[in-house]
């Protein structure tokens, strides 16, 4: 989401440089202009540092954006510790959490895309169907993968990695924000998980919030679609009726989002909007 | 009043006349209407003079009911499995006499044609002589569901209200029960219960008028049923008190006898007449409105009105809209609106020529979400009279201003948009007003599917359908013209 501190940061960018794009190519988030070649094939790692920072999940030790209209200070971020968001995943099946939110998810490392770094205003239906369709590494919609594998996208190397989210959502932003020479605004995320069921499980909705827009599929059909400048709201976006079949189940998630927070939140609910929790959560 | 000289002219009232959108359609002419009771698939109710209406699906109306006795404003109301009807046999008159008598009757059923319908012999439970304190007509019954007990009021602007207890099993008077006072200045009275207050609604001002008869519906409240019945102001009903319910307005005039239906938790009616219909030749006719409580008093709604509205969730407060792409405007941006050489011009709202043929031609999905008075999120509502209706209202397509694009429900209990509304059941809507003030919309017909279900919120931006929960503001919506 678009928030008025992205957007006095970007007015005072503009006011500094004008409207031009050589504007962004100081922008922070390391090294890559809108128009310019993908960052350096060094692969991020995240940064588990084994305990939070001072403040909480919302603290950290991200620099922010300074100064107001008329001023322009760059900003050059480090990694931010992961360890208030997530852990790594283990072998172990995972329950859905109390309210059935789904924490353990397979993520890639966020790809680039700088076009959108600014805004997210072009996240209409067609765009992000047409951003969400393209293919940008191998299986993609078919791939289970395991922590630690890499595949290419535009010439970068980017890895998967096993996590559990220590929170009801899935922090995407501070998944980013730990990794090493990664972007955090301008950027497409892909998370995979597998549900496992006992038996099947009918007439129920998968429902997600995410920041920015969003698409979901569920065993390589689509679910749910969220559009446009979006906050992450629990429940803001559900599937139609669907069911979870006995044995594996694969979802699949793709998120998209310019400057802001980037997260999203995901559950089944049933028909009357409580948490379907009878399942478990693997990362194979 | 009423009374005897009106009963005479209601059976000439009965004719056929155009009517408009927003009246009961078919023969809708009735004078003091009892509450309206359902009996084998069939709506009921009873009128002066010993008739009374039929309807099979609760718009349309004609004559047909019967019940001996005749008489003034009759009550009706199903007791297990038993219809009773309590009636006054006489009728006063302001300037007569008042010796009065209130009977109570029972059927098997209220349907004619039944080889089982067949009234029981009246009994009498109350009465009024000549020059007492009291005309005893206009009968009201109530099932007091905390006790199990049964009361009836009755009564006119002649003296008192008043209020006995009956036998809910004979519909006798209880013995030893003495009659009580409850209010003054009223007639046309209606005992009603909920949430631990107990209401007497009556009727005051000129009846039998034709358009000038002032007859309007108030109400006081009590922790009693035997009162003292007080007003929103404190003032007791036997001092004249009571809080207005309904009044005259919608070219109508003269409301008077109040009814009141509850369909289930959130969805209740009031029934009355007008005393005169200014598009009916100002006769009296037979009324339906929803019947909303705010803060434990009870208020008229409004009958729907055909218009271009917002559809907004009760949810999230998002709106109702295709799930196209957002087409952006140009205007207002930078600067936060204090733009050097802004100025104060006024910016064209987009309409439907900007985005329309940006959209697919095929069924598009709908979705709820953030309210821009845009085109996909204008809906317009227009009565579709050769659909028939339901309790009081009628069935509506919703369309896509400017365009035939309806809204449908789907066979998987979803809903989408059609390009062009065909007058299936499915792109029919039941649009009624809950007690909240809020509105349910409910198909028609959900294809293959036999169970009622409710236009919803399954997410704050995704609809569907569901079954009606009236605790759940999913199920709510609200029509804004914005």
């Amino acid at each position: 989401m678009t928030n008025k501190r992205n957007l006095i940061f970007a007015m005072s960018v503009l006011l500094s440089f004008g409207l031009c794009q050589n504007a962004f190519a100081q922008f922070p988030g390391g090294g890559q202009g809108p128009q310019g070649a993908p960052q350096g094939a060094q692969q991020a790692r995240p940064a588990f540092q084994g305990q939070a920072p001072q403040g909480g999940p919302q603290g950290g030790q991200q620099a922010r954006p300074q100064g107001g209209f008329g001023a322009r200070q760059p900003v050059t971020f480090e990694p931010t510790d992961i360890t208030p968001y997530f852990s790594p995943s283990t072998k172990k099946p995972m329950a859905p959490d109390s309210e059935g939110f789904i924490r353990r998810w397979l993520l890639l490392e966020p790809i680039t895309k700088s076009t959108i770094r600014n805004s997210n205003t072009p996240f209409v239906d067609s765009y992000i169907r047409e951003q969400f369709g393209m293919q940008y590494f191998p299986n993609q919609m078919t791939l289970i993968p395991r922590d630690g594998d890499v595949v290419k996208v535009d010439g970068k190397d980017l890895k998967w990695h096993a996590l559990d989210s220590k929170l009801y959502n899935t922090k995407l932003f501070r998944f980013a924000t730990s990794l090493e020479n990664s972007d955090r605004y301008g950027i497409l995320f892909w998370a995979v998980t597998v549900i496992n069921c006992d038996e099947d499980i009918e007439n129920i909705r998968l429902a997600v919030g995410s920041n920015s827009a969003s698409m979901w599929w569920l065993n390589g059909e689509e679910a749910v679609i969220l559009s446009g400048d979006r906050r992450m709201v629990a429940d803001d976006a559900t599937s139609k009726r669907l069911t979870l079949k006995k044995g594996k189940n694969v979802l699949r998630g793709a998120v998209i989002n310019g400057p802001g927070m980037s997260d999203f939140c995901v559950r089944f609910i049933d028909e009357n909007g409580n948490p379907v929790k009878n399942m478990t959560i693997t990362n194979e | 009043m009423k009374r005897q000289n009106t009963i005479l002219g209601i059976a000439a009232l009965l004719s056929v006349f155009t009517l408009n959108s927003n009246a009961q359609v078919g023969q809708p002419f009735i004078h003091d209407p009892s509450t309206i009771v359902k009996c084998d698939g069939k709506y009921y109710t009873f009128g002066t003079g010993g008739g009374g209406l039929i309807s099979e699906d609760g718009w349309n109306w004609h004559s047909g009911a019967q019940r001996p006795g005749g008489g003034a404003a009759p009550d009706a109301m199903k007791v297990g499995d038993r219809y009773l009807i309590v009636y006054g046999s006489t009728g006063g008159g302001l300037g007569g006499g008042h010796a009065g008598r209130i009977n109570t009757m029972w059927n098997t059923t209220l349907d004619p044609q039944s080889p089982d319908f067949k009234f029981t012999e009246a009994v009498e439970i109350a009465s009024s002589e000549i020059d007492e304190d009291c005309d005893a007509i206009d009968p009201s019954v109530l099932l007091d569901p905390t006790t199990g007990r049964m009361w009836v009021s009755y009564g006119t602007y002649y003296g008192f209200i008043r209020i006995v207890e009956i036998d809910p099993k004979t519909g006798e008077r209880v013995k030893g029960n003495v009659a009580k006072d409850i209010a003054i200045d009223c007639e046309a009275s209606a005992l009603i219960y909920r949430n631990g207050w107990y209401y007497l609604l009556g009727t005051h001002g000129t009846c039998c008028d034709g358009v000038n008869s002032t007859y309007n519906i108030v109400v006081g409240r009590s922790r009693n049923v035997l009162g003292p019945y007080l007003d929103n102001v404190g003032r007791d009903m036997l001092k004249g008190g009571g809080r207005m319910v309904i009044a005259a307005g919608d070219r109508k005039t003269g409301a008077g006898h109040f009814g009141r239906y509850v369909e289930e938790e959130g969805v209740e009616k009031m029934s009355f007449h007008w005393e005169a219909d200014y598009d009916q030749g100002g006769r009296s006719v037979l009324a339906i409105r929803p019947l909303l409580w705010k803060n434990d008093w009870p208020y008229a709604g409004e009958l729907f009105k055909e218009g271009t509205y917002e559809i907004e969730s009760e949810r999230r407060g998002y709106a109702l809209e295709l799930a196209v792409d957002f087409v952006r405007q140009q205007g207002g941006r930078g600067m936060f609106g204090g733009g050097a050489t802004a100025g104060p011009q006024a910016i064209e709202e987009q309409s439907l020529i900007d985005v329309y043929e940006k959209w697919p031609k095929d069924n598009i999905d709908v979705r709820i979400g953030d309210y821009m008075f845009r085109p996909h999120q204008k809906w317009t509502v227009t009565a579709v009279p050769e659909a028939g209706g339901y309790l009081g209202g009628q069935y509506y397509k919703i369309t896509i201003a400017g365009t035939k694009r309806a809204l449908a429900a789907t066979a998987d209990r979803e809903v989408i948009t059609v390009p062009q509304y065909t007058g299936a059941a499915e792109q029919l809507w039941r649009i009624e007003q809950l007690t909240d003030g809020t509105y349910r919309i409910m198909p028609k017909e959900v294809p293959g599917c036999d169970e009622e279900l409710v236009l919803m919120s399954s997410g704050d931006s995704t609809p569907s359908l569901g079954k009606f929960d009236f605790s759940s503001d999913n199920y709510k919506w609200n029509f804004r013209n914005h």
